[in-house]
């Protein structure tokens, strides 16, 4: 399978050791993923396989919970404000750098994407401490602005990466037919790019909804977000309302994860 | 006359370098705005932590006029009435405004156990009406009269300090002003920064041990096969990092999966520590990068032609040389570019290492987390900080030689 006719025995072992390799390695990326979704059907408060009972007490538990239901409203809007904020913002940023004469490119898109880069708690501390200063600090606004800044690099380069294949010589046409700039880039340029927007997009919401450490020090009980409650309930005891909530957040990226696989087949076509 | 053909060219060159500046300038202005939000809402916030780091208004603020009459001071023996004086008049100011424990706590970082001389010296002179308050302050403590406890104070009048970077990389400034190492038993940054540099190591190691036979895999496999693979490396990647440690934290629990599926294989007779274990940590995070090093690794493989090592074998080359002189190095990008960027990643880990690690495991970020929550250390937290942020900084320049900013995909 898969080896050239030429191959020899000790070849073909050799290919059939490295198939099984890597198929262990796909188990150990993807089996603890899903380990939670049992756990969280289970009926015991403890977490040993097989299930010996199913129920639903957990999802009850966290839907009967209002800190649990206000941290998960607390993050969906979070999410869908650093979404609108990031995508315009992100779009626009690489609508310019895709111009050939753009100034500079490779040290302002080095800037651009070093969001991605910087790690976390660094850029949690100096918000915390800079933000304090103006009473941004346990405020919606101020985790809204620090997390629109981490999730514009996953827009910049979704939508840089399809203004690559984007013929600009459609934008001329509308234009000398007529059509003003705006006109022709809501018209013709935006239809053309939309997947990429839309796949930054939902990067940009998966980035703010999953979002950790910039969440612990930013907000306080009112703002606190689900992914802050559930580290707060794993440092103080695990329990299986955490993996129903986990499970949760699992379900939302296959979600999320799925509409982007459909939208680049689509582009792809 | 003719100008020269040179100054001909460079006329010409500035002239279309002027013709095209409204261009560059209207390229320039569709990303103005990200940059100005970037700059404001995450520059800003990177610089107020480097000012934080060397940032140092304790002593300048609530000892004033002791400062002013330290500078008389012969900087080698106890000094005169005057400076105490002053001391006591500077300390019933900060009775009255609380901020004596703060100078008493920015001085207990340099001399252990001045935040408590500090304290009761501002309830004492607070009940005295007039000197004199030097036999007061030396009756007080031994500490009022050595001369190095009035060298920090004055050292620490300047408005900005080294002392806490100093203390990230485990130095210090001896009395007289050079640089020394801290003792041992205080000497703990340079261990945590190898101790984070020595687990991204690992990390980068184990991903790219495990993912390179991956990334090969998805070149050869038939397109149905190579496309689910690829799903199953996305999906992960596309998984909260909060949900994959939980998921970690479950199986490595010593009542967790883990050790049951053990106890149940006999391959132990008794529960295995994973949870909170160096082992635990390294595997949570390798299983986190993965996807990171797999990505570039794949995109390069795809583009090299298999007719390459066909020509090799046809030349004599064997299996295994053929591999390793034709195939390996041109994969070499992809390595270079999954491998820095599964580094940098590492580096910066924070949530991992809290849930899954245990206290020898805690990486510089858990560190900075530490000292701005419990300890109350802002300075040194920043300076940790600014620690962190050179070593991924010199790393993320390496990565931009390389590889280069625009050849970051996702998926």
């Amino acid at each position: 399978m898969w080896l050239p006719s030429y191959a020899t025995p000790s070849e073909r072992m050799m290919r059939i050791l490295v198939v099984v390799f890597a198929i262990l390695v796909m188990l150990f990326l993807i089996a603890p993923l899903f380990i939670i979704v049992p756990l969280s059907f289970s009926k015991d408060p403890f977490f040993t396989l097989p299930v010996r009972e199913y129920s639903l007490r957990w999802y009850a538990d966290l839907f009967g919970n209002p800190r649990w239901m206000e941290a998960m409203v607390n993050s969906g809007i979070a999410a869908v404000l650093t979404t609108i904020f990031a995508t315009t913002l992100g779009t626009l940023a690489a609508l310019g750098i895709a111009r050939p004469d753009f100034p500079a490119r490779r040290f302002v898109m080095a800037l651009l994407i070093s969001p991605m880069i910087v790690p976390i708690v660094i850029v949690a501390v100096g918000s915390y401490l800079f933000f304090g200063q103006f009473g941004l600090t346990n405020t919606r606004a101020g985790l809204v602005f620090a997390h629109t800044a981490l999730a514009t690099p996953f827009v910049v380069i979704t939508v840089t990466a399809t203004l690559s294949t984007y013929d600009t010589n459609l934008t001329r046409a509308a234009n000398s037919l007529g059509a003003s700039g705006l006109s022709a880039f809501f018209r013709v340029t935006l239809p053309n790019i939309l997947p990429g927007v839309i796949s930054g997009a939902i990067f940009a919401f998966a980035t703010s909804f999953d979002e950790v450490v910039v969440a612990l020090f930013l907000t306080a009980a009112e703002q606190r977000t689900l992914p802050v409650q559930m580290f707060s309930g794993i440092r103080d005891q695990i329990n299986p309302t955490i993996m129903a909530a986990a499970t949760m957040l699992l379900a939302l990226s296959i979600l999320l994860f799925a509409a982007l696989t459909i939208l680049t087949r689509k582009k792809a076509r | 006359m003719t100008a020269s053909p040179d100054i001909e060219r460079i006329r010409t060159f500035v002239a279309v370098r002027r013709a095209a500046r409204p261009a560059r300038r209207a390229a320039f202005s569709l990303a103005l705005p990200l940059v100005a939000f970037l700059l404001i809402a995450f520059v800003a916030p990177i610089l107020y932590l480097l000012v934080t780091a060397v940032d140092n208004p304790e002593t300048k603020t609530v000892l004033p006029q002791t400062l002013t009459a330290l500078e008389s001071w012969d900087g080698a023996s106890t000094p005169e009435e005057a400076v105490f004086a002053a001391l006591a008049a500077d300390l019933k100011i900060a009775q009255e405004n609380s901020t004596a424990a703060l100078v008493g706590k920015r001085l207990n970082y340099e001399i252990s156990g001045m935040r408590s001389k500090v304290l009761a010296a501002s309830r004492m002179v607070a009940g005295m009406d007039a000197g004199p308050y030097r036999e007061a302050f030396l009756d007080q403590s031994d500490l009022w009269a050595a001369p190095e406890t009035w060298a920090v104070i004055q050292r620490n009048g300047a408005s900005l300090t080294p002392y806490y970077l100093l203390t990230a990389v485990d130095l210090k400034q001896s009395p007289t002003g050079g640089l020394e190492r801290v003792q041992p038993d205080q000497a703990i940054f340079l261990t945590i920064l190898g101790r984070t540099l020595l687990v991204a190591g690992m990390v980068t190691a184990f991903t790219l041990i495990l993912g390179y036979p991956v990334a090969y895999v998805l070149t050869i496999a038939p397109k149905t096969i190579a496309a689910v693979m690829m799903l199953m490396v996305l999906l992960p990647l596309w998984t909260s990092l909060l949900v994959r440690t939980t998921a970690w934290v479950v199986l490595l629990q010593s009542d967790g999966v883990i050790n049951s599926i053990l106890m149940t294989l006999h391959l132990t007779a008794e529960k295995v520590q994973l949870i909170f274990t160096r082992v635990g940590t390294v595997t949570a995070m390798t299983h986190i990068q993965l996807p990171f090093t797999i990505l570039p690794i794949y995109s390069v493989m795809r583009s090299i032609q298999p007719t390459q090592l066909r020509a090799a074998r046809s030349l004599g080359a064997g299996p295994t040389s053929a591999f390793w002189r034709i195939y390996a190095p041109q994969t070499l990008p992809g390595v270079v570019a999954g491998c820095l960027m599964t580094f940098i990643l590492s580096l910066g880990y924070y949530i991992t290492p809290a849930l899954v690690g245990g206290p020898q495991d805690q990486m510089v970020s858990n560190f900075i987390s530490t000292y701005i929550n419990r300890d109350l250390n802002w300075g040194l937290a920043a300076a940790l900080g600014v620690v962190l942020l050179i070593v991924t900084l010199a790393i993320y320049g390496l990565f931009l030689r390389l590889v280069g900013a625009d050849k970051i995909k996702l998926g």
